[in-house]
């Protein structure tokens, strides 16, 4: 699946007042100009609630302008994906001229990016598969257990992916048509804390694109 | 003692902020009727009271060694406090109680900036300062809040402050107080008015989010249902960049904290993470795995531009963190094996020579480089168990600073004197701050979700 690159379109802003009336008010001691600064805040598009705000204080006669210094915008991702058109993470590819394999995990020993002989067999499937149709890619995904620091483990992910991918180039397959990424510790099929769960953590997922 | 007297200089601010230094008291105010010495000995060994609107302190101070020499601060609620709805003097409270360095003396109300204390009795109770001040709103609906500190060895005004600002920064304003009486009384800078990002799980959700060092005042930055992960403030403190998943691949994002602008700084083949800021914010390290395994490159902030390489090994290099004179980026790489830590020098044209940092354990990574660059922290494997360390550069044996075994993502604060890194407890990750010694420690507690990758914003909002 390509991923997107461009920019996102710039979200709705609230425009300021000026901020000059509130330096002409008696109250204020200080001449100095006002504190908020210069930068609009932006709304979301999403509707979904921010986190709780700070204590409510109570309305003001008159209500006090400006961007306060502590703000941070929110920008909701779960509802913008809702709002736009559905696009599904792995079609299913149809009616292939030859069947892809169903096995399209390939696990791994701990610390360790090498292919195992008992995998050899599910990457050769596909690797048939991706050579006779030039047309079609694959995303190859790599992943670890959650022992260790997250960005380690995101590039040992990348390797193991690579190395996934180096085998299928290695027969036969264009690399313009694979891409290896990596979730790291981040997506884990299975929870838990021993190894049985561990070992179905240390993978790579072919996923087609 | 260590105070500091003398009206020396404050801490800087936005040249915008609307605050001004208050000049000594000109009227003979007397302490309130009611307030007699008995009152006062009885208000002092209780606690502060907390206004109406307080938030429950979601925080617990854990003081796991013998005190340090802690400097005694009478502070008395500020004026109005209950009726503007901001307990601001809680708020200092658990500032000052946070950071190890004093100890708080509960004031019965009835004080403020304008007051003429009775100093004397206040030294007699075993104070060395005192704290009033007030809440006032003003006709645009802005408060000014008002705050005096007292030398109460030497009888003299240290301080007095006005700081105009919208009700959405009141709990800024307390910070700001804090960070004054900190750093008028112990000569450091205090951290408070500092952010903290940090990632968020909630089941399938992930949240950036923005929070005081309290643990309050949280706001999101971002929400998604994919992971997020190495948050890194910009040495302004305007931007954050970090990791996001959501289009299904490592993509490192910049987004604009105040606005929510967002763009993309690096999508490149493969993975793409583990943002750094240069120390003047124009250019990031990146970690890519376009060309095969994780590589450290410079990429321009503005974008634009093809990355430059900064390391040439054939192994996996990552987790770069710049030293605060830009000089040299410290990594983490398995070039020789298992991850340690390393440096290189950043030149002209990309990068230079290349020295190991760490040579105990065969597990080291996620480093984080002290702002005075003499301290390195990261994460050790022990056994099993995952360790914040710290160790003195160059070469210092390293120091446990835990007894924690799932420690990961340790951040410096910016005036050096506290860590805030992730943990694991039963129940969730939690994230916890540590003074240099691992005596202090405190944690902010979280509702049982998963709380991890905590980064610590510069001076300055």
């Amino acid at each position: 699946m390509k991923p997107t690159t461009a920019l996102l379109s710039p979200h709705r802003s609230a425009l300021l007042g000026p901020l000059a009336a509130l330096a002409l008010l008696a109250g204020c001691a200080s001449p100095s100009p006002v504190a908020p600064t210069a930068a609009a805040p932006v709304q979301t598009a999403a509707a979904t609630p921010v986190a709780a705000a700070p204590a409510p204080t109570p309305a003001p006669a008159a209500a006090a302008t400006g961007t306060a210094q502590s703000s941070v915008s929110t920008v909701d991702l779960a509802a913008r994906n809702a709002a736009a058109s559905t696009r599904s993470a792995a079609p299913v590819a149809a009616a292939a001229m030859l069947a892809a394999p169903t096995q399209r995990t390939v696990y791994f020993d701990f610390d360790s990016f090498a292919i195992k002989s008992d995998f050899q067999s599910l990457i050769e499937g596909h690797a048939r598969v991706l050579a006779r149709d030039t047309g079609k890619g694959m995303v190859i995904e790599g992943h670890t257990d959650e022992r260790g620091g997250r960005e380690y483990n995101l590039a040992l992910g990348q390797k193991r992916a690579e190395a996934v991918v180096r085998s299928l180039v290695l027969l036969g397959v264009a690399e313009r048509q694979l891409e290896a990424v990596s979730f790291g510790e981040e997506r884990p099929a299975a929870q838990g804390g021993d190894e049985t769960a561990w070992s179905r953590n240390r993978r790579a997922e072919l996923k087609d694109r | 003692m260590r105070l500091v007297t003398g009206l020396a200089g404050v801490a800087a601010y936005n040249p915008g902020d609307v605050m001004h230094a208050l000049p000594p008291p000109q009227h003979n105010h007397g302490p309130p009727a009611a307030w007699n010495r008995r009152h006062w000995l009885q208000a002092s060994g209780a606690a502060l009271a907390l206004g109406p609107a307080a938030a429950l302190a979601q925080l617990r101070v854990e003081i796991t060694g013998v005190g340090a020499t802690q400097i005694p601060v009478a502070l008395a609620p500020f004026r109005d406090e209950p009726a503007i709805g901001t307990a601001l003097s809680a708020i200092i409270k658990a500032n000052l109680e946070r950071s190890g360095a004093f100890r708080i003396i509960g004031v019965p109300p009835g004080l403020d900036e304008r007051s003429t204390p009775d100093l004397p009795a206040f030294r007699g109770q075993g104070a060395d300062a005192l704290v009033a001040g007030s809440l006032t709103r003003l006709a645009d609906g802005r408060i000014d809040v008002r705050m005096r500190l007292w030398d109460a060895v030497r009888g003299t005004d240290l301080l007095g402050q006005s700081n105009v600002v919208l009700p959405a920064d009141l709990r800024l304003a307390a910070h700001r107080i804090s960070d004054q009486i900190h750093e008028k009384l112990t000569g450091e800078r205090g951290v408070f008015a500092t952010r903290i990002a940090y990632v968020l799980r909630t089941g399938r959700r992930f949240t950036l989010h923005i929070t005081d060092p309290d643990g309050e005042g949280g706001q999101i930055a971002l929400a998604s249902p994919e992971p997020i992960i190495s948050p890194a403030w910009s040495p302004d403190g305007k931007r954050l960049a970090y990791v996001s998943f959501e289009t299904q691949k490592a993509v490192v994002w910049v987004q604009d904290v105040a606005t929510g602008a967002r763009r993309v700084l690096a999508d490149f083949r493969g993975s793409n993470s583990a943002p750094a800021w240069s120390p003047d914010g124009r250019r990031l390290v990146v970690t890519l795995s376009r060309d095969g395994p994780a590589q450290l490159h410079l990429i321009n902030a503005e974008g634009g531009g093809a990355p430059q390489r900064l390391t040439t090994s054939g192994a996996i290099d990552t987790e770069a963190v710049w030293s605060a004179d830009g000089a040299f980026v410290y990594f983490v790489s398995d070039r020789g094996g298992g991850p340690q830590v390393y440096r290189v020098a950043v030149g002209a044209s990309g990068g230079g020579a290349v020295e190991r940092i760490t040579f105990q354990g065969d597990y080291n990574i996620s480093p984080a480089i002290s702002p005075d660059g003499r301290q390195l922290a990261y994460v050790s494997r022990q056994g099993g168990a995952f360790r914040l360390m710290l160790q003195e550069l160059p070469g210092g044996t390293p120091l446990a600073l835990t007894d924690t075994r799932d420690d990961e993502s340790p951040s410096f604060a910016p005036n050096g004197r506290l860590i805030v890194y992730a943990t694991r407890q039963p129940g969730g990750d939690v994230l916890m701050t540590t003074t240099l010694d691992g005596k202090i420690k405190t944690r902010l507690l979280s509702s049982g979700a998963d709380m991890r990758e905590p980064a610590w914003g510069p001076f300055g909002r």
